[in-house]
């Protein structure tokens, strides 16, 4: 193929990106005002920061095409992924101490059958 | 190229403006904090758009700052997230505010009785106690 048609399937396979990360946040948008609590809003908030993020800086990347801003993006989803765990960590945290977990809709709830136990073998040990 | 750009414009947008709306109504703080989570994260999304229109590569450190700052944001609310009393959210009423000022009228006095008779007791004797504002 000729260095022109390269552009052109580079800059089309970039729209591809860049609709995949736009569609990404929308979705995100939807989810996180119509779900009904806390960690489902969480879970709807995480597909644009991670792969909605990576397909939009893929698609920045093929249409930038150099070196130097490419290895920016690079780090750009670098830091993303390795805050994004962090701070869905602290929320999560934070809304099952505060009471923002609803458990009647939960499926599997570990944690609190974890806390329960612990709590009764301190009472027991303490008596 | 045009389509493109105008259907992702759309989208993001219309994502952004969800998630202003959940902020605004979200019940608790952690609610507002992913969503504004997600308008940071669509604010990287549009400038990455501008740049890949225009194929400039002098935003592209925006996006490193933006990255940082939304991590640095939801984190810090996250940690002073606390339980709020019951009914805290909503403006008091004429009423409820005059009863609050007399309670706290009928403290102070109480705590200017206890110090005159020498009694060092009470609740604001407490020096160095569990920190305040920490999620528990």
């Amino acid at each position: 193929m000729t260095q022109d048609q390269w552009t052109t399937v580079a800059d089309v396979a970039s729209a591809v990106c860049l609709l995949g990360g736009a569609f990404l946040a929308f979705a995100a948008g939807v989810g996180v005002l119509r779900f009904p609590d806390l960690l489902a809003r969480m879970h709807a908030g995480t597909k644009p920061q991670v792969l909605g993020l990576i397909l939009v800086l893929i698609g920045l990347a093929l249409r930038l095409r150099s070196g130097g801003a490419v290895w920016a993006l690079v780090l750009v989803a670098v830091f993303q992924m390795l805050t994004a765990p962090v701070a869905a960590h602290m929320v999560g945290r934070a809304g099952y101490r505060t009471g923002k977990v609803r458990g009647d809709l939960l499926v599997v709830d570990e944690l609190t059958d974890d806390v329960v136990r612990s709590q009764a073998r301190d009472e027991r040990a303490g008596s | 190229m045009t389509a493109v750009v105008v259907i992702c414009g759309v989208l993001l947008t219309i994502g952004f403006a969800l998630a202003v709306i959940r902020a605004e109504k979200g019940p608790s703080m952690l609610d507002r904090t992913i969503a504004l989570d997600i308008v940071v994260t669509t604010m990287i999304a549009a400038v990455a758009l501008y740049a890949a229109v225009n194929r400039r590569t002098d935003v592209v450190p925006i996006l490193v700052v933006l990255s940082l700052v939304g991590f640095v944001g939801s984190v810090t609310i996250a940690r002073f997230a606390s339980v709020e009393p019951e009914g805290q959210g909503r403006v008091r009423t004429r009423e409820e505010i005059a009863a609050q000022e007399a309670e706290r009228m009928d403290a102070e006095d109480d705590a200017e009785e206890s110090r005159r008779s020498g009694r060092r007791e009470g609740p604001d004797e407490h020096h160095g106690g569990g920190a305040e504002g920490e999620v528990r």
